[in-house]
């Protein structure tokens, strides 16, 4: 495995009308637990069922209905623990927080407050090759989904659907560690290529399956480090939380909004009320979500039903033991075992399955081909055609026995595409395929010598050219490639055109 | 046999094992007997359908023989259990109409066991009271008067009480939070026993205090308590709390050999201002246990006097959360509400009418020390004491003490609405005996012993160590033989 080192990004600075600010962003991202059941229920997770389907007495909150913890759920959030570096506590508890809404049906969810199940971590966001930043991890713990209320229905009435109730999330807590924007994005998409690699989080962010809380302040420049000598959160400014934002998009749009309009607030000599905010992204601003007099006391305490949650080290290194390979050490593999550029390194282990397609296809060949053709030619034509990676027309082992052909010169490149297109459409063995449509490179140097010969002895003029522009006798490997009916292989013709025009 | 309903559950299980009598005879007298003491108000939702079906379906399990202690005996239920298809409304006006699509894992092993089950039964509001006054049904009368002053049967398991003391079932489920089977059980002169917190699923049976709940059976004797106690008994997975701890046969513990045994007697529970028969009929159960071989030893459990403000804390801590899902929206009662109003409205205008003035005060006060800035001063303080007031008894039984002798309750029970008026601190005060076990999680069993000047019985309370409930109650069955407390009240109604 490569040792990678990182350079600290540099913190966005925005510049207000008297100062400049650097933005100091913490998250706290609900992911929802990749499970068939709900956290204290049997009820179904399935999406898509009718309303109300997926819904257990418990999750309904009838009368003398206790929660029981669904023991994969746990087993799921020590995953994500391990795959995020943190402590996993083996003593940990479960809390009420309580308020009143209709689609929190118990008046209250079932939390972890004072004892979550995992402590700190960390997650390494690259921003750049070489350029990293560390994000830390505080928390994570489980909790329960809540409902969801429906008011555009009818004029009247609101409805509630249940299904989503109970269901098991993650909330992951991080430090203030991240610096802008960017950097607020590509955190996401970092841990949520880490839980999916992990499988314990599908991260569909359009359904709501991960969403984020990202709460933002902003200072000036030099605070930042006074707060990290110190801990000491009164060298930051105020912050606001920007409340379950879905979309990488919107996500920086709203923090860069969120900034400004603090820097605004406290360049005008105000002050910056801590509170919680909405994004509106039709009118790309943030606006208070309820007023100070509103705020919940949400009154947590430890919840009666359920006995602490005791886990054994033995459990969790069972758990660990089985871990997958994640994202930074598949990369840091690839770039050593296959020679991949950090950027092409990235793209191919962007994903659990590109990075499976790509091994397959690379397994015993030059790893630099399989990465050009992985992600120029099958990338490039699956966006193109809208397709993933898993309904791919081309297989890794139809790729992988063209890069075959074309590494022992039966092919040339320009065969290779064609035979990739049929391939494509209409599939087949790719060996067969070349045979079968006359594809094969012409080795034999005879011919294309004679040709070459025929050339130069009828183009004397051109000759010359080439003699005082190396340039120019690309025309003759032209000629020669368009006289053997593109069968030779360019690299071979070039050669032969520079030692015979002695080049 | 007409006078049937009076029968224990031991000797009514053994008449119907030697065919002397069928379960619909019994159930029969019993719903005769139920029927004809309506003016009690113990009974708030009858099931006699469901009753006369069980029996005779109770009566062929019996003829093919083998069959289980309390098949075909009549039970009444505690409305606090969820009963499926029948109304179970915790006697409060916010579940007005409910009726449950599941059955509690408490009644249904009672009907796995061929249990009847004769109806609800009356109970303080959510099981918050000490006097059965704050149902929604109005109060239980006990059975037992004094120059025909009417009289509270206790709380909240007050209908239970009344009914087993009437003879209008053989045995009933209770409730225990803070002294909820023990109190009215001394009230009524029965037994009562709340067994360790775990050892009785609470699935089913609607949620006061969870930490604290726990269902327990209030019978006409102390092998009664053991018999239907081992078919309340056992594990749940449905529940986290209940203990993964096999069921002793209780009944078998019933030696009535106590030789050797240390019975611990709390200094701290003579409490100032102690009734002089209260303190006599407690010298009293203390002499008796020695004198059927044991050692009398004084205890100290020094966190006593913290016991009841802490309860008063945690209890309505958790009540607040518990009924934060009464709210209008599922089941239950709705308010009719107002052009232009929203869910809050809805909301407060639902819980104010459904919850009566009790309930309320309770769900304020846990509301109140739940929030931000008070959690510390309150809950988390109540919850130190808590932990202290374990390690009291922990300290004690560690000394070698196998049982705690303790008066049930301040006083014999108490005339109906003379309550009402006081400050609810008064109300309050009956837990004072009976809440430490409650907070340390402990086995407890109110045992009538005798009866005070006016005629009235009083109970006297057995503290055990966790999980040995068998040899608590052979404990009290030493007491219960000793004292031959036989005294029924006077059928007036």
């Amino acid at each position: 495995m490569l040792d990678l080192t990182y350079e600290t990004p540099k913190p966005k600075v925005i510049a207000g009308a008297k100062h400049d600010w650097e933005l100091v962003i913490g998250m706290e991202i609900h992911a929802q637990v990749s499970s068939n059941a709900k956290l204290f229920s049997g009820a179904s997770t399935a999406v898509g069922a009718e309303p109300n389907s997926n819904v257990s007495f418990v999750d309904c909150a009838m009368p003398g209905m206790l929660p029981v913890i669904n023991e994969y759920c746990v087993e799921q959030a020590v995953r994500t623990g391990l795959g995020l570096k943190a402590q996993i506590h083996l003593r940990s508890a479960f809390d009420r927080k309580n308020y009143f809404y209709p689609d929190l049906p118990q008046g209250y969810q079932i939390s972890q407050l004072y004892h979550p199940i995992v402590g700190e971590g960390e997650v390494l966001v690259e921003m750049a090759p070489g350029v990293a930043r560390l994000v830390r991890i505080e928390r994570i713990h489980l909790e329960q989904d809540a409902g969801k209320s429906i008011h555009d229905m009818d004029p009247a009435m609101s409805f509630v659907d249940f299904n989503r109730t109970g269901v098991a999330l993650m909330e992951i807590v991080s430090r203030p560690d991240i610096r802008g924007p960017e950097e607020a994005a590509a955190y996401v998409v970092k841990l949520r290529q880490i839980l999916r690699y992990l499988g314990t989080c599908d991260g569909d962010m359009q359904h709501g399956n991960l969403r984020a809380d990202v709460n933002v302040s902003v200072c000036r420049v030099g605070q930042y480090e006074k707060y990290q000598e110190t801990q000491d959160f009164s060298h930051l400014g105020t912050r606001c939380e920007i409340k379950n934002m879905n979309s990488m998009r919107f996500i920086q749009a709203a923090i860069d909004y969120e900034a400004r309009r603090q820097i605004a607030i406290v360049e005008d000599g105000g002050q910056v009320v801590q509170e919680t905010r909405l994004y509106d992204p039709d009118k790309g601003e943030t606006r208070s979500m309820r007023s100070k007099e509103e705020a919940h006391d949400y009154r947590y305490f430890p919840c009666p039903d359920l006995l602490p949650l005791e886990i054994e080290q033995a459990w969790v290194d069972d758990i660990a033991a089985r871990m997958p390979e994640l994202p930074d050490a598949k990369k840091a593999r690839f770039m050593g075992d296959f020679g991949l550029t950090d950027y092409d390194a990235n793209v191919l282990t962007a994903d659990l399955e590109s990075a499976a397609f790509f091994e397959a296809v690379a397994q015993g060949r030059d790893g630099k081909t399989a990465a050009n053709w992985v992600i120029n030619e099958l990338f490039g034509r699956l966006n193109k055609e809208g397709h993933g990676i898993g309904d791919s027309p081309v297989s890794a082992a139809q790729l992988g026995g063209m890069l075959d052909l074309l590494s022992k010169g039966e092919i040339t490149g320009k065969m290779a595409k064609e035979l990739f297109e049929i391939l494509w459409t209409e599939g087949g063995d790719p060996a067969e395929v070349a045979a079968a449509r006359g594809m094969k490179a012409v080795t034999d140097t005879g011919a294309i010598e004679a040709a070459l010969d025929a050339l130069i002895a009828g183009n004397p003029a051109q000759v010359e050219k080439a003699k005082v522009n190396a340039k120019l006798a690309g025309w003759f490997t032209g000629q020669v490639l368009k006289a053997t009916g593109g069968k030779a292989d360019p690299a071979v013709v070039n050669a032969m055109v520079a030692a015979k025009l002695g080049l | 046999m007409s006078n049937a309903n009076e029968l224990t559950i031991a000797a009514a299980r053994d008449k119907l094992r030697a065919g002397d009598l069928s379960a619909v005879d019994l159930t029969m007298a019993c719903l005769t007997a139920m029927d004809a003491g309506d003016t009690l108000g113990a009974f708030v939702h009858k099931t006699p359908e469901i009753a006369l079906e069980q029996a005779r379906a109770a009566d062929a399990r019996l003829q093919a023989g083998g069959a289980p202690d309390l098949c075909g005996i009549p039970l009444g239920i505690k409305d606090l259990f969820c009963t499926k298809g029948v109304p179970s409304q915790a006697a409060s006006n916010i579940l007005a109409g409910f009726k449950p699509e599941y059955e509690s894992t408490v009644t249904a092993k009672l009907f796995d066991a061929g249990a009847v089950m004769l109806g609800k039964l009356n109970m303080d509001e959510f099981a918050m009271g000490s006097s059965n006054e704050s149902s929604c049904y109005g109060p239980v009368v006990n059975p037992w008067r004094s120059d025909d002053r009417e009289l509270s049967p206790g709380g909240s398991s007050g209908g239970s009480a009344a009914a087993v003391a009437g003879d209008l079932c053989l045995a009933a489920t209770g409730t225990d939070t803070g002294g909820s089977i023990r109190q009215p059980a001394a009230f009524c002169g029965i037994v009562g026993i709340k067994p360790t917190y775990g050892r009785v699923s609470r699935w089913g049976i609607i949620a006061y205090a969870s930490s604290l709940d726990q269902a327990g059976p209030m019978t006409k004797s102390v092998r009664d308590a053991a018999i239907l106690l081992g078919a309340m008994a056992g594990h749940d997975p449905k529940d986290s709390t209940s203990a993964d701890l096999p069921v002793p046969d209780f009944e078998a513990a019933l030696t009535g050999d106590i030789r050797g045994k240390k019975i611990g007697i709390p200094r701290e529970y003579r409490v100032a201002g102690m009734r002089p028969e209260i303190q006599k009929i407690w010298d009293k159960g203390a002499e008796m246990l020695r004198d059927a071989g044991a050692e009398i030893v004084e205890v100290s459990l020094p966190h006593t006097k913290y016991a009841l403000p802490a309860y008063y804390v945690i209890a309505p801590a958790e009540a607040s959360s518990n009924l934060a899902r009464y709210d209008g929206v599922r089941y239950g009662h709705r308010a009719k509400l107002a052009a232009g109003d929203g869910i809050t409205e809805m909301y407060e205008k639902t819980r104010a009418e459904g919850f009566g003035a009790e309930v309320q005060r309770r769900v304020m006060i846990g509301t109140y020390v739940l929030s931000a800035g008070f959690y510390d001063a309150y809950y988390n303080r109540a919850r130190k004491v808590r932990a202290l007031i374990k390690r009291d008894f922990e300290q004690a039984f560690a000394a070698g003490v196998d049982a705690i002798l303790t008066p049930a309750t301040p006083t014999p029970a108490f005339g109906l609405g003379e309550m009402s008026s006081a400050d609810p601190v008064e109300m309050y005060l009956n837990d004072v005996f009976t809440v430490t076990l409650n907070l340390a999680g402990l086995p407890g069993v109110s045992v009538p012993v005798g009866l005070d000047a006016d005629g009235l019985p009083l109970g006297l309370q057995l503290i055990g160590r966790p999980w040995e409930e068998g040899e608590l109650l052979n404990h009290a069955y030493v007491l219960e033989r000793a004292a031959g407390f036989v005294a029924k009240p006077q059928k007036w109604w």
